[in-house]
């Protein structure tokens, strides 16, 4: 079985897979990465970047997009 | 087609370095379906239409991103910081926005009063330093006060947007007087931003002399968006024209228009 740690995702706690990168966190949610904004602890993290960024235990992650607004 | 406004020699609506052919922006908040938004949208002949940053939705209850039914080739996306009460927080979802967009615009909201949705002016002007020095094309959105708006010009602001009244309230355009003066006094485009509610409220914001209007729930909460939006149109077209044309001067008195001499006896 796979090693789970702890992070906070879009404000809700939630286990994920040990080792992850955010780009692999974005597709293991079903998420284009190409339509989405990730924030890592408060910092932004660019698309071509996002492979290269591991999940730590604990992480603030947030992931946004465009919705209707006026 | 020739426009009433190409007849009396339109300047062209430029914001920063771009220019755009319809004086009319709208949102995509709030609309009962998509179908009707884009319906509403096209019958609107808005190039400019604003978008709002929020969480991905990772249950999938709640509404797919807007990408999905806008085609950012053909709309320019003015991303919002709309739900922000201090600086920090818009400075926050201007980066974000500009991560997922496609241009260096942000519609800049910094909310002081939940019930009156009326800006934090301080705020709005720290943020606007801020984004500016990162590169941002700031277009600010404010009450239709004159000192608030010269203060967001100087912070360097692209554009003002002084309110008509608040947001989501169509109670039209409430200081007729602080709007023109606002304009008189500005060098950057002035767009007035919340509160129209019907085509007549449009109309006589134009004649002001303000670039242009921003507007959403006037479209989305009408009867029938995708015709409000037509007469919107045409209101904003209207309204321009009528501007640029000259008004007659206001009379207390009655002039009558027939000629009083070759009467019968």
């Amino acid at each position: 079985m796979t090693e789970k740690i702890d992070i906070t995702l879009n404000g809700e706690r939630r286990a994920v897979a040990s080792g992850l990168t955010l780009l692999g966190l974005v597709r293991s949610l079903d998420l284009d990465p190409r339509a989405v904004v990730v924030e890592h602890n408060r910092a932004i993290v660019r698309r071509p970047a996002l492979g290269d960024v591991r999940v730590a235990p604990g992480d603030a992650i947030e992931l946004v997009h465009f919705v209707g607004g006026g | 087609m020739t426009t009433a406004v190409e007849l009396v020699r339109d300047t062209p609506f430029t914001i920063g370095a771009r220019t755009f052919h319809s004086r009319l922006m709208v949102g995509t908040g709030k609309y009962r379906d998509n179908d009707s938004m884009v319906r509403a949208i096209e019958a609107s002949g808005a190039e400019i239409v604003t978008v709002a940053v929020r969480r991905v939705d990772l249950d999938r209850t709640q509404q797919a991103g807007i990408l999905h039914h806008l085609d950012p080739k053909k709309y320019f996306l003015l991303a919002n910081t709309a739900g922000c009460h201090t600086a920090e927080d818009a400075i926050r979802y201007a980066r974000l926005a500009r991560e997922a967009g496609f241009n260096e615009f942000i519609k800049l909201e910094v909310i002081g009063d939940q019930e009156t949705l009326l800006p934090d002016v301080p705020g709005l002007v720290d943020a606007a330093r801020t984004l500016v020095k990162e590169g941002f094309q700031v277009l600010a959105y404010t009450n239709e006060d004159l000192v608030a708006a010269l203060r967001l010009e100087d912070a360097g602001c692209a554009a003002v947007m002084p309110l008509a009244s608040p947001i989501g309230s169509g109670l039209g355009l409430l200081n007729p007087y602080s709007v023109r003066t606002i304009k008189r006094r500005l060098k950057v485009p002035v767009i007035v931003d919340a509160g129209v509610g019907t085509a007549s409220d449009a109309c006589l914001t134009m004649e002001q002399g303000v670039d242009g209007i921003l507007m959403n729930t006037a479209l989305a909460a009408a009867q029938d968006p995708v015709a409000m939006a037509h007469a919107m149109r045409l209101a904003v077209e209207a309204g321009r024209a009528a501007f640029l044309a000259g008004r007659m001067p206001r009379r207390e008195v009655a002039l009558p228009s027939s000629p009083l001499e070759g009467m019968l006896d």
